[in-house]
């Protein structure tokens, strides 16, 4: 569900920091860096990019159930910009989206209270926070749907006792979408943590100290320090957030059952991908769709990196 | 140099792994050729198990594993392993897919076996063999049939002082002994409607008169259809059954066996579960579907088909004939699988669970619909879920709905057609 890449920050100081190595002979040392790059290069270009390119030429060819397939040109494309089901199924995805994302204030505010000094067992909360998100999705999915249960639920239990009517959260439209929004926070969290709380960590105390000499409180302090310095890292946190969200299939592949009949009202780009791909022998359409969420997800990430300048600042 | 060589060592491994890999299975390790066995009702395992024991006793030379795939997982799995070359020599395959496998040339046609070995094909219902025919040429096998009846649990029943379901019941004595056995306080339904096309949605279409599928049209938006659609709907809106949402959670059987829900419909295949579950299973009781403008119910049947990519089809033949055969539905009757189709093997069935009237399953016979299906079926089916979804969580709206259904599956089978 989710790549770890190192953070932009951090790779762009990497590479500031060795301005040495640009300056030494070329020839045997160069050689070897390509030597050791080049099985992620290979990885990369067979795993990913030539993937791509066959997704890309297969969006313009209609496919046979086992294979085989013919050019027809941009009639996929016209399908899916026509198909109701796309439209629902992008506004659902644009609603995980928006709630993934809330996944980051969470995360922030968690990390600035795991930094503070003198406070121990932080290695404890640390993993108790990070085991949702290293746990299999089918498990997290499971667990959920038995938690969300209608008629033996725990949430509907604990409802109750406040007096609260008893729901079937994950088969009911008007509420299923946020039933799984909550669990991609939930299970996600963890990762947002443990990324922040190394950013925070890299802000220099003397900052803090200083600050507190003046009379700042903790909360000026949060709000004039601590977010400023991270926004490098909230910036490289919400790219990956946004394009994690907007891939959003295996909670719903495991927590919404065929006959659910809120599946129209929850299901994702990618899960309708899947199911024209391999339910329903509509791979060059699937491929057309697939492409256009690659689309769109390269616009809302260079948005993303245009709005930069506004609100990140590079200590 | 040494170096040199141990990386392409490294390199090769993998593939060379694969290669064997490969050729293991192909191979006939000590002396037997293993063929694989593609199904998907763990209900049914040991009960192959017994048939295949009995093939392999005949056949020394050849054994069959079986690969269990679960049902929801099945038809993409094959399709997945048919492209890729590894799908099991022999597999279960239904009426929704035929057309498509068979079109696409991935089954190896059984008409020149069926005549050389003197196959008894023409022993099994012809509607059923019919369905596992494409263009001329027959491409599977019948192994069972089923149709769908009217489960009842006799002591909500007798608590509610209602007489048994009968052979005589009709749309109007379902909705009332609903009504009656519906319990809030207990959380017992009368009736469960859930939203399933083979054993809830196509019985009552036609019941109602109407029809899925004719002529290449979608019958959705007929009326007699809307009006088996609104049977269901009805009892789900008077509170009668659960909405489909809840149904999503706990499906309707599990509610039947759980005494929470009075009626269901079934198929007859998961007979067997009911029959394991040991809460209902000396006051379960089954009767033919109630009567509504017409008599209806819905026949379907798996067929054993042979992989046209299959490298041991002589075996694969060997198998399915043996399949096809009086011996091999004689044990899966007895076993208590399922209703074998050959004919005149079903008392063992009958037999295998006597506190069940499962007779009533095969009475339906000669008013059977066959279950419906196109070249591209799934494209259509999988329209309805979504659409009729609403409705039957008790949000009404039948009506529109089911025209709306109606005229996309319009759509969906002018462009298979395309």
């Amino acid at each position: 569900m989710m790549s770890v890449f190192p953070s932009t920050a951090a790779a762009k100081k990497a590479s500031r920091g060795s301005p040495s190595a640009a300056a030494a002979p070329k020839s045997r040392g160069q050689r070897a860096a390509y030597l050791f790059i080049a099985p992620l290069g290979i990885g990369f270009a067979v795993f990913y990019f030539w993937p791509l390119l066959q997704t890309f030429y297969y969006s313009f060819t209609e496919f046979g159930a086992f294979g085989g397939h013919t050019w027809i040109g941009t009639d996929n494309y016209v399908r899916v910009l026509k198909d109701v089901t796309v439209w629902q199924a992008l506004g659902n995805t644009l609603i995980y989206c928006v709630i993934g994302l809330l996944a980051l204030p969470l995360a922030i505010f968690v990390a600035a209270l795991l930094n503070r000094r003198g406070l121990r067992g932080v290695s404890v909360y640390r993993a108790l926070y990070f085991i949702p998100f290293v746990t299999l999705p089918v498990a997290v999915g499971l667990v959920w749907n038995w938690l969300y249960n209608g008629d033996y639920g725990l949430i509907n239990e604990v409802l109750e006792w406040f007096g609260a009517d008893r729901r079937y959260w994950v088969s009911d439209p008007s509420t299923a979408v946020y039933a799984i929004g909550t669990v991609m926070v939930w299970s996600t969290t963890g990762y947002y943590l443990i990324i922040f709380m190394a950013g925070i960590k890299g802000i220099p105390q003397d900052y803090y100290e200083a600050a507190e000499l003046d009379g700042a409180g903790p909360l000026r302090r949060f709000f004039t320090i601590t977010l400023p310095l991270l926004s490098p890292t909230i910036f490289f946190a919400s790219i990956i957030c946004m394009i994690n969200s907007l891939q959003t299939f295996d909670l719903i592949y495991i927590m919404m059952a065929e006959k659910n009949p809120a599946i129209g009202d929850t299901q994702s780009v990618v899960s309708l991908f899947y199911k024209w791909a391999f339910v329903e022998n509509a791979q060059g359409a699937a491929a057309a769709l697939a492409f256009l969420l690659m689309l769109i997800i390269a616009a809302l990430t260079l948005v993303q990196f245009r709005l930069q300048k506004r609100w990140v600042h590079y200590a | 140099m040494r170096r040199r060589t141990l990386l392409y060592g490294a390199m090769a491994a993998p593939l060379l792994a694969a290669c064997s890999g490969q050729s293991d299975d192909g191979k006939q390790s000590g002396g037997r050729t293993t063929l694989s066995y593609g199904v998907w009702d763990v209900a049914q395992v040991p009960g192959l198990q017994k048939v295949i024991d009995a093939f392999e006793k005949e056949n020394p030379g050849i054994s069959v594993r079986m690969e269990l795939t679960p049902w929801s997982s099945y038809w993409t799995t094959l399709k997945t392993a048919m492209r890729g070359g590894t799908a099991p020599d022999v597999f279960w395959m239904n009426a929704v897919n035929l057309q498509l496998y068979a079109s696409s040339g991935v089954l190896e046609p059984l008409s020149g076996h069926i005549k050389s070995d003197a196959t008894p094909l023409d022993r099994h219902p012809e509607s059923l063999a019919k369905i596992y025919a494409y263009q001329g040429t027959q491409y599977g096998i019948p192994k069972d049939f089923d149709t769908i009846g009217l489960w009842y649990n006799k002591a909500l029943f007798d608590k509610a002082g209602i007489k048994y379901p009968d052979t005589t019941w009709t749309w109007d004595d379902v909705r009332d002994a609903a009504a009656e056995l519906t319990n809030p306080r207990e959380r017992v339904h009368g009736m469960a409607a859930e939203m399933d096309r083979q054993g809830q949605l196509y019985p009552a279409i036609h019941g109602a008169g109407g029809y899925v599928l004719k002529d290449g049209k979608s019958g959705f938006g007929d009326e007699r259809s809307i009006e088996g659609l609104r049977y269901w709907t009805d009892m789900i809106d008077r509170g009668w059954s659960p909405p489909q949402s809840a149904m999503v959670e706990s499906k309707a059987r599990n509610r039947f066996w759980s005494e929470k829900a009075a009626m269901v419909y079934e198929i007859s295949a998961f007979s067997g579960q009911y029959y394991a579950v040991p809460a209902i299973k000396d006051h379960a009781g089954v009767t033919v579907l109630p009567k509504g403008r017409e008599r209806a119910t819905i026949i379907h049947g798996l067929a054993n088909v042979i992989s046209a990519k299959s490298r041991k089809k002589a075996a694969a033949w060997e198998f399915v004939h043996f399949m096809a055969g009086r011996k091999a539905a004689e044990i899966q009757a007895s076993a208590g699988v399922t209703i074998s189709s050959y004919e005149g093997t079903q008392d063992a069935w009958f037999k295998s669970m006597p506190e069940f009237d499962l007779k009533r399953f095969v009475d339906m016979l000669e008013y059977a619909v066959p279950y419906p299906s196109s070249k591209n079926t799934a494209v259509w089916e999988n329209l309805q879920y979504p659409l009729l979804g609403s409705a039957f969580s008790g949000k009404g709206g039948i009506e529109s709905a089911a025209r709306t259904l109606g005229e996309q599956m319009d759509r969906a089978l002018k462009e298979e057609r395309a």
